[in-house]
C-alpha cells in the first residue's frame, strides 16, 4: 500500500500544524511506552501492562479531530488512546505506579483508566465489552442533543465476539454519534487474524448493520486523519456510525513476557524497520513540514515532561490503605 | 424519605412499577427507559410500561432489539455519562448473557475509577417460578448479584413497595438490580401512593410481630410466611415475619434485633438453597447471636434443581406455608430454650 510519507510532498487537504500535532503526540506515547517498559522489565515497578508500540500514530491522528468533550473508550492496551486524549501525564503514570496521586487513586491501574475531565470514559480489560458502553455513551449525547462524539478503540480480536455485533446492530439502527476505531494489529492475543476471523477485513462487517466501514493504513497519518475526520464529522452531523479499520502492529506481542512463538517468521522485525514514528518524522524533514530544531525541541519537551511524570509518579505515595473500602457506593453501606 | 402520603390508588404491581416510571420520567429527563418490547403498542410483555412511550416519546422510552448485552452495555454508558437509564431484561434468567456488562463493568467502574465516575442504573427483570415457564424463564438469582461488590439488589413484596423501592433505584446513584416475581405482577390490587413514592433501601418492614421465632423472607414468599405464622398462631406460636425489602443494602439491625429477642429464625426464599441468600443471612445471625441463638437458623428454600415445567413438580420445587410451618416446629423442638407449647 502506498502511502503518503512515501511522497516527498505534503497532500494538499491536511494542514501542515496537523502533522506536526499527530507528530507530538506520537512522540509522548512512544516515550512514554518506552520508559515504562523498561522500568516494568527492570524490576522497578510490577504492573500488568501492555504495551502500544508501534500503534501510536491511529491514536495521536483520531485525537487531532477530536475536540475534549467528546468520548473516548479504550482496552488495556490504551496508553496510546490515554495519552492522545490528553489524560495528565502526572497523574497518569501515577496511576500505572498505583499511587494515591494517579487519575483513579490507584484503584483502576494500567487496565482501567477513567479521566472524565479529558473525556477518556472507560478503559476495559475485557476483550469487546468497550462496544456496547460506547455505544450508551453517544446515546446520551444523543438524548441530550449535544453534540458529542464517541469513540470506541478496540482490537481485531473484539470484533469477533457477541458484544461487538449487538453494540454495532444498535448504532446503526438508532444512528448512533459513534465512531467504532478498530486498531488491527493482526493478533487477538496469540491467535492470529486468519485464525480467528471469519472476514477477510473487518471493515466489511459494517455492511450488516448499514454504515461505512473503511480499511486504512492506521500508521499513515494522513490516511487515518483523513478517515478520522470524515468518521467524526458524519457522527458529530447526525449521519450515525462509521467503522475504521486501522491497519497496524503491536511491537512487544501481547503482554510483557510474550516469546511471539505464534507469529509469522520476519513479521515483527518488518514491522519494527517500518517503525512508524520515526518513518513520519523523516517525512516531516523531507516535506519541510517540520524542521530538525523545532522536532528536536518537541523532543526535548516531552522527554523532560515524561521525567517529571515519571518523578512525580515514583515519588508520590502509595495509596491510602483507608481508601480500599470506600468508592465501591457512592456512599458506604451499614 | 418518602413524600407524605395523601392519596393512594388499588394498583396491580404491574401497574405500581409502571406508576413508579410514569413518576420517574415525568420529575427528570435524564430518566430514559429501554429493552425489548417496552414501547407502546405492547408496552412490554408484562404491560409495566403500558402508555409510556405514548407519553413520553420513543426517543424516552425505547424498544430494542434481542439484544441484552447491547442493552446493558448502552445502559451502563449513558449512566456514566449521567443519564439514569432503566433498563428492563426481560427475564431474570437473561441476565446471564449481559453478566460481563453488569458484573464486570456496572458494578466497578465507581471503584476502578476512584470513584470518578458513577453508574446511576436501574435493571429491572422478571423472575421466579409459578407460572410453567419451565427451567430457563423462572429462576431467582439474587444471589450471583448481592455476591457482587457494587450492586444493589432488591426484592419487593407488593405493589406498593415495588414502586416505593423501584423510585428509590432510580434515585440511587449506585446500580441496582429490581427483582421483580412475575406472579407479583398480578398479585391483587393492593392501595399504592399516587405520584412520587419513595421506600428506602436498606429498610426491613416486620408485617407481622412476635415473640417465639422470627420468619425472615423477601418477594413472593413473604405471603408464605405470613400465612404459615397466621396457622401456627392458632397453636399458640407467635412468629415474626420480616420482609427484607433490599437485600443489599440489607438491614442488618432489624433482622438482628427481632432474631436476639425471639432466639430462633427460619429463613425463606424461593432461590435454590447451595449458596442462596439464606446462606449469608444464617451466617449472619449465627456470628453475631450463636450465644442467644436457641437453635440452629434453619433454612426452607428452592430445591437444588432447575425448576420443571409440570405443574406438581415445579409446585415440589417451591418452599409453601406447610414447609414454613414444618421447619418452624422443628426449630422450635431442637430449641435448648425449651420453648414448650
Amino acid at each position: 500500500m502506498r502511502t503518503a510519507v512515501d511522497d516527498a510532498t505534503a497532500p494538499a487537504d491536511i494542514g501542515p500544524e496537523t502533522f506536526i500535532d499527530i507528530y507530538t503526540l506520537a512522540t509522548r506515547i512512544k516515550v512514554c511506552d518506552e520508559k515504562f517498559r523498561s522500568l516494568v522489565l527492570a524490576g522497578q515497578v510490577s504492573a500488568q501492562y501492555y504495551s502500544p508500540r508501534g500503534q501510536e500514530i491511529v491514536s495521536a491522528s483520531v485525537a487531532s479531530v477530536l475536540r475534549r468533550a467528546d468520548y473516548v473508550v479504550t482496552t488495556y492496551r490504551g496508553l496510546h488512546d490515554q495519552i492522545a486524549k490528553g489524560v495528565p501525564l502526572r497523574e497518569l503514570w501515577a496511576e500505572f505506579f498505583g499511587k494515591a496521586t494517579g487519575v483513579c487513586k490507584g484503584k483502576g491501574g494500567p487496565m482501567h483508566i477513567t479521566h472524565p475531565a479529558s473525556g477518556l470514559m472507560v478503559t476495559t480489560g475485557i476483550v469487546g465489552s468497550g462496544l456496547p458502553i460506547g455505544a450508551g455513551l453517544a446515546l446520551a449525547a444523543q438524548l441530550r442533543g449535544t453534540d458529542q462524539v464517541t469513540v470506541v478503540n478496540f482490537g481485531d480480536g473484539a470484533s469477533n465476539i457477541g458484544a461487538f455485533h449487538e453494540a454495532c446492530n444498535l448504532a446503526g439502527l438508532w444512528k448512533l454519534p459513534i465512531v467504532f476505531c478498530c486498531h488491527n494489529n493482526l493478533y487477538a492475543e496469540h491467535t492470529s487474524y486468519a485464525d480467528g476471523t471469519s472476514v477477510e477485513r473487518i471493515a466489511d462487517r459494517a455492511a450488516s448493520y448499514n454504515f461505512p466501514g473503511v480499511r486504512v493504513d492506521g500508521n499513515d497519518p494522513a490516511q487515518m486523519y483523513r478517515a478520522a475526520k470524515a468518521a467524526v464529522e458524519r457522527a458529530r452531523a447526525g449521519d450515525g456510525p462509521t467503522l475504521i479499520e486501522a491497519m497496524t502492529f503491536r511491537f512487544y506481542g501481547h503482554q510483557m513476557s510474550d516469546q511471539n512463538e505464534y507469529m509469522v517468521p520476519g513479521e515483527l522485525d518488518a514491522a519494527r524497520a517500518a517503525d512508524p514514528v520515526p518513518r513520519l518524522r523523516a517525512w516531516l524533514l523531507v516535506t519541510g513540514i517540520g524542521t530538525e530544531a523545532q522536532l528536536t525541541g518537541i523532543e526535548a519537551e516531552i522527554a523532560a515532561e515524561v521525567e517529571q511524570a515519571y518523578r512525580f509518579a515514583s515519588e508520590s505515595p502509595v495509596a491510602d490503605l483507608a481508601e480500599a473500602p470506600t468508592d465501591v457506593y457512592e456512599e458506604a453501606l451499614a | 424519605m418518602s413524600d407524605p402520603v395523601v392519596e393512594t390508588q388499588p394498583m396491580l404491581g404491574f401497574q405500581a412499577l409502571g406508576s413508579a416510571l410514569d413518576d420517574a420520567l415525568g420529575r427528570d429527563p435524564s430518566v430514559f427507559l429501554l429493552g425489548e418490547d417496552i414501547a407502546d403498542p405492547s408496552g412490554g410483555v408484562f404491560k409495566v410500561s403500558a402508555g409510556l412511550s405514548t407519553k413520553y416519546g420513543t426517543h424516552r422510552v425505547r424498544a430494542t432489539p434481542i439484544s441484552e448485552q447491547a442493552i446493558m452495555g448502552a445502559a451502563v454508558g449513558a449512566a456514566v455519562a449521567g443519564m439514569r437509564p432503566v433498563a428492563e431484561i426481560m427475564l431474570m434468567d437473561f441476565l446471564a448473557v449481559c453478566l460481563d456488562q453488569l458484573s464486570n463493568h456496572a458494578a466497578k467502574l465507581r471503584y476502578m475509577s476512584g470513584g470518578q465516575t458513577g453508574v446511576p442504573l436501574t435493571v429491572r427483570c422478571a423472575a421466579g417460578a409459578g407460572m410453567q415457564f419451565g427451567a430457563q424463564h423462572s429462576e431467582m438469582l439474587e444471589a450471583w448479584l448481592t455476591h457482587i461488590p457494587g450492586l444493589k439488589v432488591v426484592v419487593p413484596s407488593n405493589p406498593a413497595d415495588a414502586k416505593g423501592l423501584l423510585t428509590a433505584c432510580i434515585f440511587d446513584p449506585d446500580p441496582c438490580v429490581v427483582v421483580e416475581q412475575s406472579l407479583l405482577y398480578f398479585a391483587p390490587p393492593q392501595p399504592v401512593p399516587v405520584g412520587h413514592h419513595v421506600v428506602d433501601l436498606g429498610v426491613a418492614a416486620t408485617p407481622r410481630p412476635g415473640r417465639d421465632l422470627t420468619l425472615i423472607s423477601y418477594g413472593r414468599q413473604v405471603h408464605d410466611a405470613i400465612a404459615a405464622a397466621e396457622a401456627l398462631a392458632a397453636d399458640g406460636i407467635e412468629a415474626e415475619v420480616i420482609d427484607l425489602r433490599s437485600l443489599v443494602p440489607l438491614d442488618e439491625r432489624t433482622v438482628l434485633e427481632s432474631v436476639a429477642r425471639t432466639r430462633h429464625a427460619v429463613v425463606v426464599h424461593e432461590a435454590v438453597r447451595r449458596n442462596g441468600f439464606g446462606a449469608e443471612l444464617a451466617a449472619l445471625i449465627s456470628e453475631a447471636l450463636f450465644d442467644e441463638l436457641g437453635a440452629p437458623v434453619a433454612r426452607v428454600t428452592g430445591a437444588n434443581t432447575p425448576i420443571a415445567y409440570a405443574k406438581p413438580l415445579e409446585d415440589a420445587f417451591l418452599p409453601n406455608p406447610d414447609r414454613i410451618i414444618s421447619a418452624v416446629r422443628t426449630t422450635l423442638a431442637r430449641s435448648r430454650s425449651r420453648v414448650v407449647r
